[in-house]
Formats: structure tokens, C-alpha cells, sequence
């Protein structure tokens, strides 16, 4: 703040647009921070292949019956024929992989392993996506709430979020699914227990949203612009969801798909331990359980829901590295 | 801003309303000029009118700690101050980072809820109304913030952010809103086409200039700047301060601009208000408190100003190097807060508070001991250990004027003179130190 402002009368005409640099601008077309973000994302290769996946996936969940029509047998079809009469074993190499049955035949049953890992995605995707939703209305919520009002209320949503993040979540679930009827708010069999899987791993979830959305908030809500806002007279709607809000989507996004694959291994852990979705219903979790009486003789048929829950849920990840470092390159590494 | 009447822009003249030229700003031809006949309460006051009047204004920021949140202190961000703003006038505050200007300028847009004292707008007691009782006095009451980065939303446009006054208010300017942000645009000297762009895409100055035109979007009275330009670059400085000036000719506009050093404040203000830890030291028009400045916080706040004057320049040696730091605000010292960095304190400033009073027509300042000026303690004539310590770092020609007015300064500089004839080693450093300025 010094000298030029002494002969400010001898300087160029005063609001003519600034400097030539400044104004310079002019030609270049206006980009978006979301078009800046996706032109990071392109860039990383890993992050694309990561998101091609996560596509692909959600595509053969939502087409389920299709492919399987196409490619598989009904997944609650016992092929008895493809079993080895004496041992109840798969026939064949490789747990009985072949052209007809792409990914082999269950041991004992004889159904369509191919087929059950196609509708298992659809549990999968589903559970995990809606208990992200459940995760991140409620911590956005909560979170923003805490984050800019401060004081009593943001002690009672942290320490909420602290007793929940210490509560021990999955011995919680399986008693809670083992007491809860199973016809509920006239859902009945798996719908039930979807429900209930999505509630409740949403539940557990969303302390991890909150914490994340308060500590945003806390510092955005020093923003000047947040009392330029104020200052107009916006009230307090406007400034959490008009102000605040569009700037912590960002963080939002990327804690929901690093949020996805987690919640996908709950629901396996919790099908594995029998708390998931019933059977017959197809599930990568229940599966694994499955494959665990005769591991020793048919391996194939952990590997198969193994791998397929390993891919997705590094696809997830890898994909939700990239979009952070695309829509944050400041932040991580 | 009374200089630079003339020099308007002219490729920017066109974009704004119709104006009274810059005798009258107090009556602009906006849309609310029609309102003015016969209110009590008129919409535009008259030039010179008092448009906005603090009275022992307070802001007292609690500390708590512990787990009970209990207080255990306060900050004494603003601590009692009066003052008024003129319509059609610029009002300067000055004081070094910390004093409480920014909590000042908060307080009288009423972004903060004063812990004491009053403020009123257009004779209306505005104090303690809520968010809802502030919302139309908004549209009056205006603010442009320090740091162009944070006081844009990165998410929005330029047009939902100059256009947001409209919406938040609920009013639709003719033609309708995207129109009438455009020509604020134009009127700010921004390309009206960028319109769609994001704040990311300008540069700070420019972003200063987008908050410009959102404060202005509304036709606001008052405008109060937190230091606009110090974030800028010093190139950009002057363009930004000459938008200011000659938008409040030209809009007739009421401005308080808050600065932390007098360079930017001297040329466009009328009168200047200096903060020091909460308090004003000195208020006055500005060419009084360039010509003679009476409070010597103030003094020294312009001896650190670099001279524009080529006669003066050799003056460099007249700079007052203050001692120490600032106290702190949580336990401001007693009496004159200044005390313990004066060079003139006695025991008076130790223990009573010097009033704000009108010492000269249009200048007011609260010292016991002022410069330019009669002592207003002659009785007291020993100076404080402290002051002498201070007095170390005021350059000579300086001193020799304080003690024009200082019976106690006098009595000290006299008697260092003595203690050199007798070719004592004072026991002082202080002493010692005047000793060898003799
Ligand atoms: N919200 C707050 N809570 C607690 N203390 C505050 C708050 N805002 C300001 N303060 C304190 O009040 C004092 C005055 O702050 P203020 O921002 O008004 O100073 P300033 O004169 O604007 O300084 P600067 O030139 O650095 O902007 C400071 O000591 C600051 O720490
Ligand atoms: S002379 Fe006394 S009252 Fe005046 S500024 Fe110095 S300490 Fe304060
Ligand atoms: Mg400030």
C-alpha cells in the first residue's frame, strides 16, 4: 500500500478493464471447475480403468437376467447332472468350468456359479449404493449442521458420532438382524433384509461422512463470502445449502465412492456370517460361506466370488483415489 | 473522497444511471430518490447529514475454556467508540493490524451483535435487530470485503454472485436480473459477457471488482470497505481505490474505509478516525490531522508513511519507531491504552482514560498530553520510566516539538541536557541515551 496510490490521478483512465494481462482472458472460454476436474480425471489412466469397471459392473447388475439368459442357466437351477455322483464334487477341471457353465457348478447343489456371481452383484451394488445414500444424507446433514452452528449442537452430534464410530457395528447387525421378524413394513424375504442391511450399515456409516462435512464446514464457514451472503441478508438455509453446500460436494463425491467398497465388504462379512440376505438369494458373501466346506476339494468355488469382491472393490478404490486427486490436486499425495 | 472529481473514466460513464453531478450525492436518481419528499425518515439523507451515528460501541469477544465452556476472559476487540458518517462522506480508520477495525466495520453492518452501545442508520436505533429486522436495512447498508479469494464462492458464477443481492432480496430490477448484472459488470469495468465465468477465472483484481459490483448492486447508501485493496498488488491498488472514488461521485455513495496504514486512506478521505487497541485515539478532517496531528499514536503512524513530497524526503530521519509490540486486547493496559509506547506518558495516563474530546473544530482526540496543542495535564510533569525508554527511539526533532507542549517532556529533556554538562554517567539508560542526543 504505497507509493502508486500518491499520483493516482496521472495513472490510465481508472476503470477501464484493468491491465492488458487481465483482460487478456477475455477470449479463453469459461471452464467450469467440473470440466477442469474431468479433464484431471482423463488423465489418469488407473482412475478410468478403475470407473470402467465400477460401469461395467453396474451394468451387469442392472441387466442381470439378461446376461444370465444369454450366457448363463437360472442361478437357482441344481444341475445334479454337472456333479460327480460320488463325491457331489463339480465334474471336470477347475471346478467345472467350461462353455456352458462359465464359471463352473457349485459343489453339492450344482448351480451356476457364473450365474449366482451376476445376481450377487445386483445385492452387492445395491446395499452398498443405498447405505452410502443413508451414510451421506445423514452426515451431510449432521455434519454441516455441527460444522456451522457450533457450540452445544456440535457437541452433541460429535460425541454422537464418536459413540457410534466406537460402537462394535457388526456384532450389533447380527444380533439385530437374529431378533428383527422377518416380515416388516410389508417387506417380505430379502426385501426385508435389504432394508435392514441398508438402514443400518448407512447408520454406522454416516459419523464417518459427518466428521468429514463438519470439518469442512468449520473451515469454510470463515469464508468471506459466507458473511458477503450474510451481509445481503441471507439467512441460514441459504447460506448451508446455497453457500456451503455446492462447496463440499466435492469432498462428499469422493467420500461416498471410497465408501462404497466398504460397505460392499460389510455386506459380504455379514452374508459370510449368515446375518446377510437369505438364501436362496445369490450373494458374494454368502457364497464365499459356501465355498468354505469344500475349499479343500474345490477351491474354484472361492475364487470365483473371492476375486470378483477383491476387483470391485479395488475398482472402487482406485477410482475414488482419482476422482479426490482430480477434484482436489492440492490434497492427498 | 474529495479529490479527483474530474478524472472520471469516460468509457464508463454511460453504463451508469442518470446523476446528479458530484455537488449533490446525497441525492442520487436511483429508483428511491422519489421517496424522499416529506419523510421523516427520509430514504436519501441530505449531503452532510448523519447518516450513520455509534455511541460507545463495544464488541467484547468471550474467551471460554475447559470443558464447561466457562469465560475466562474477553478480547476487547472494540471498547467504546463514538463516532458518526456523514452522507456523501468518506470516513478513513486507520490502526495497525489488530486494533479492531475489521470488528468495528462488522459491527456497524451489523454482521456482529455489539456487546455495548449503540448504532443507528438514518436515525433509526439498529443495535440489536435480528436477522430478519436487518434484512431491508441491507440493501442500505453495504460491505466490501478484504481478501477477493474468500469473499467470492468458488461454486458460483459471476452472474448468481452479483446477482444474489437481487435474489436474497427479492427484488427485480427492470429489465430483469441478468441484464441489470451485466451492466453492473460494465459499470465496475468488467467484460459484461463474462458472465457465466467462475471467480477462479480473474484475477485479484478483478475479483475485487466483481465484489464491487455486488455491494453496488442495490443502490446502497453506505458502503463500508475492510481494506479493499490490501490484498491486492500494489499495480492493481490504485486502479481499484480510483473505481471507488469515482463511483462515489458518481452514485453519490457514503463510504467508511478501513485501512491499516494512512497510504491508501489519505487520498480519498474527508475525515480519518485512528484505532489504536479498540479505541479511537484521534478523529479529524484529514487535512487538520495531516497538518497537525495531536495524538502521538498518530504522529507516529505518519512518520511511517513514506513522504510524497520531494521538500521532505530528507525527513526519513523524523521516523517514529514505536516501542514494543501492541498489547494485547485481552487486558488493555490502564488509563491511555498508549501509555506504555508514549514518549509523553506521565502519571496521569497511567491511571485516568483520556476522553475523545473536540480539541479544534473537526478534531477530536483523546490525549492528556497533545501535540500541536495545549497540555491538557500541565500538573503533571514527570515522566514515566517507560516513556523515557520510549523516547529513545523518537528522533530528536521530534521530541524537541513534543516537548512544545509537554511541560514534563520539557523537564526531561532539560534535565538529560544538565546531566550532560556535569559529565555525569547516568544511572538511566534512558537518561544516558538523552544525554548523548544533547
Ligand atoms: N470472532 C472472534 N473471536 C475472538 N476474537 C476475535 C474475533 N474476531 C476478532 N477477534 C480479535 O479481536 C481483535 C481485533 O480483531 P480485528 O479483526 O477487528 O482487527 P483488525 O484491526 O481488523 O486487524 P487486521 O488489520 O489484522 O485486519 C483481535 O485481537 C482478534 O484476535
Ligand atoms: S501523552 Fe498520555 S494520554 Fe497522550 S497518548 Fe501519550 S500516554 Fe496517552
Ligand atoms: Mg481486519
Amino acid at each position: 500500500m504505497t507509493a502508486p496510490l500518491h499520483d493516482t490521478t496521472a495513472e490510465a483512465a481508472p476503470t477501464a478493464p484493468a491491465d492488458p494481462a487481465e483482460t487478456g482472458a477475455t477470449k479463453v472460454e469459461g471452464r467450469s471447475l467440473k470440466q477442469i476436474a474431468w479433464n484431471r480425471l482423463k488423465q489418469d489412466k488407473v482412475a478410468l480403468a478403475g470407473g470402467a469397471f465400477v460401469l461395467f459392473l453396474t451394468l451387469v447388475a442392472v441387466f442381470a437376467p439378461l446376461i444370465v439368459g444369454l450366457l448363463g442357466h437360472p442361478p437357482n437351477q441344481f444341475n445334479q447332472d454337472k456333479l460327480d455322483p460320488l463325491t457331489n464334487l463339480p465334474q471336470g477341471a477347475w471346478g467345472g468350468v467350461s462353455s456352458d457353465f462359465l464359471f463352473g457348478v457349485e459343489p453339492n447343489k450344482g448351480r451356476d456359479v457364473f450365474s449366482r456371481i451376476v445376481y450377487g452383484a445386483r445385492i452387492s451394488l445395491l446395499v452398498a449404493f443405498l447405505a452410502a445414500v443413508v451414510a451421506v444424507a445423514l452426515g451431510t446433514l449432521f455434519g454441516i449442521i455441527a460444522g456451522y452452528f457450533g457450540g452445544w449442537i456440535d457437541a452433541l452430534i460429535s460425541r454422537t458420532m464418536d459413540v457410534l464410530l466406537s460402537f462394535p457395528q457388526l456384532l450389533f447387525i447380527i444380533s439385530l438382524v437374529s431378533v428383527l421378524p422377518d416380515d416388516l413394513l410389508g417387506l417380505t424375504g430379502s426385501g426385508v433384509r435389504i432394508g435392514v442391511l441398508v438402514l443400518v450399515i448407512g447408520f454406522f456409516g454416516w459419523p464417518y461422512v459427518g466428521r468429514i462435512v463438519r470439518g469442512q464446514t468449520l473451515s469454510l464457514r470463515e469464508r468471506e463470502y459466507v458473511e458477503a451472503a450474510r451481509s445481503l441478508g441471507g439467512g441460514r438455509r441459504h447460506i448451508l445449502f446455497r453457500e456451503l453446500l455446492p462447496n463440499l460436494v466435492a469432498p462428499i463425491l469422493v467420500y461416498a465412492t471410497l465408501m462404497i467398497p466398504t460397505n460392499i465388504l460389510t455386506e459380504a462379512a455379514l452374508s459370510f456370517l449368515g446375518a446377510g440376505v437369505r438364501p436362496p438369494t445369490a450373494s458374494w458373501g454368502g457364497m464365499l460361506r459356501d465355498a468354505l466346506e469344500t475349499y479343500e476339494h474345490d477351491p474354484m468355488f472361492m475364487v470365483f466370488p473371492g476375486a470378483t469382491i477383491f476387483v470391485t472393490v479395488l475398482a472402487f478404490n482406485l477410482f475414488g483415489d482419482g476422482l479426490r486427486d482430480a477434484l482436489d490436486p492440492k490434497g492427498a499425495r | 473522497m474529495s479529490e479527483n472529481a474530474e478524472d472520471k473514466a469516460e468509457g464508463k460513464a454511460v453504463s451508469i444511471p442518470a446523476q446528479a453531478d458530484g455537488a449533490e450525492p446525497g441525492t442520487t436518481t436511483d429508483a428511491t430518490a422519489g421517496e424522499t419528499a416529506g419523510a421523516t425518515l427520509t430514504k436519501d439523507a441530505a449531503p452532510g447529514e448523519i447518516l450513520l451515528k455509534v455511541t460507545g460501541l463495544q464488541k467484547h469477544f468471550p474467551i471460554r475454556k475447559g470443558l464447561l465452556q466457562r469465560q475466562t476472559g474477553a478480547v476487547r476487540a472494540v471498547d467504546g467508540i463514538d463516532f458518526e458518517v456523514r452522507s456523501g462522506e468518506t470516513l478513513g480508520v486507520v490502526g495497525e493490524s489488530g486494533c479492531g477495525k475489521s470488528t468495528m466495520g462488522r459491527l456497524i453492518t451489523r454482521l456482529l451483535e455489539p456487546t455495548a452501545g449503540t448504532v443507528e442508520f438514518e436515525g433509526k436505533d439498529i443495535t440489536h435487530l435480528g436477522v430478519g429486522g436487518m434484512r431491508p436495512l441491507r440493501r442500505d447498508v453495504q460491505m466490501i470485503f478484504q481478501d477477493p479469494y474468500s469473499s467470492l464462492n468458488p461454486r458460483h458464477t459471476i452472474g448468481t454472485i452479483v446477482g444474489a443481492p437481487f435474489r436474497l432480496q427479492k427484488v427485480t430490477p427492470e429489465g430483469g436480473i441478468k441484464k441489470e448484472v451485466q451492466r453492473l459488470l460494465s459499470v465496475v469495468g468488467l467484460n459484461p459477457e463474462h458472465y457465466n465465468r467462475y471467480p477462479h477465472e480473474f484475477s485479484g483484481g478483478q475479483r475485487q471488482r466483481i465484489g464491487i459490483a455486488r455491494a453496488l448492486a442495490l443502490n446502497p447508501k453506505l458502503v463500508v470497505a475492510d481494506e479493499p485493496v490490501s490484498a491486492l498488488d500494489v499495480s492493481i491498488q490504485a486502479q481499484v481505490v480510483n473505481l471507488l472514488d469515482d463511483l462515489q461521485q458518481e452514485l453519490g455513495l457514503t463510504y467508511v474505509i478501513i485501512a491499516h496504514d494512512l497510504s491508501v486512506v489519505r487520498h480519498v478521505s474527508d475525515r480519518i478516525a485512528v484505532m489504536y487497541l479498540g479505541k479511537i485515539v484521534e478523529l479529524a478532517d484529514r487535512d487538520a490531522l495531516y497538518k497537525a496531528p495531536m495524538h502521538p499514536y498518530t504522529k507516529a503512524l505518519m512518520s511511517a508513511v513514506p513522504i510524497p513530497d520531494p521538500k521532505r524526503r530528507s525527513a526519513k530521519s523524523e521516523r517514529i519507531l514505536l516501542r514494543g509490540d501492541v498489547p494485547s486486547p485481552i487486558s488493555p493496559p490502564s488509563g491511555c491504552r498508549f501509555h506504555t509506547r508514549c514518549w509523553k506518558a506521565t502519571e496521569i495516563c497511567k491511571t485516568t482514560e483520556p476522553p475523545l474530546l473536540e480539541l479544534k473544530p473537526g478534531q477530536r482526540v483523546a490525549c492528556h498530553h497533545p501535540e500541536n496543542f495545549e497540555d491538557q495535564a500541565p500538573q503533571d510533569t514527570v515522566l514515566l520510566s517507560a516513556a523515557k525508554d520510549a523516547g529513545e527511539l523518537v528522533p530528536d526533532a521530534v521530541l524537541a516539538e513534543s516537548a512544545e507542549t509537554s511541560e514534563a517532556l520539557a523537564a526531561e529533556v532539560a534535565e538529560a541536557a544538565e546531566a550532560a554538562g556535569e559529565a555525569e554517567v547516568a544511572e538511566e539508560g534512558a537518561e544516558k541515551s538523552n544525554s548523548d542526543d544533547k
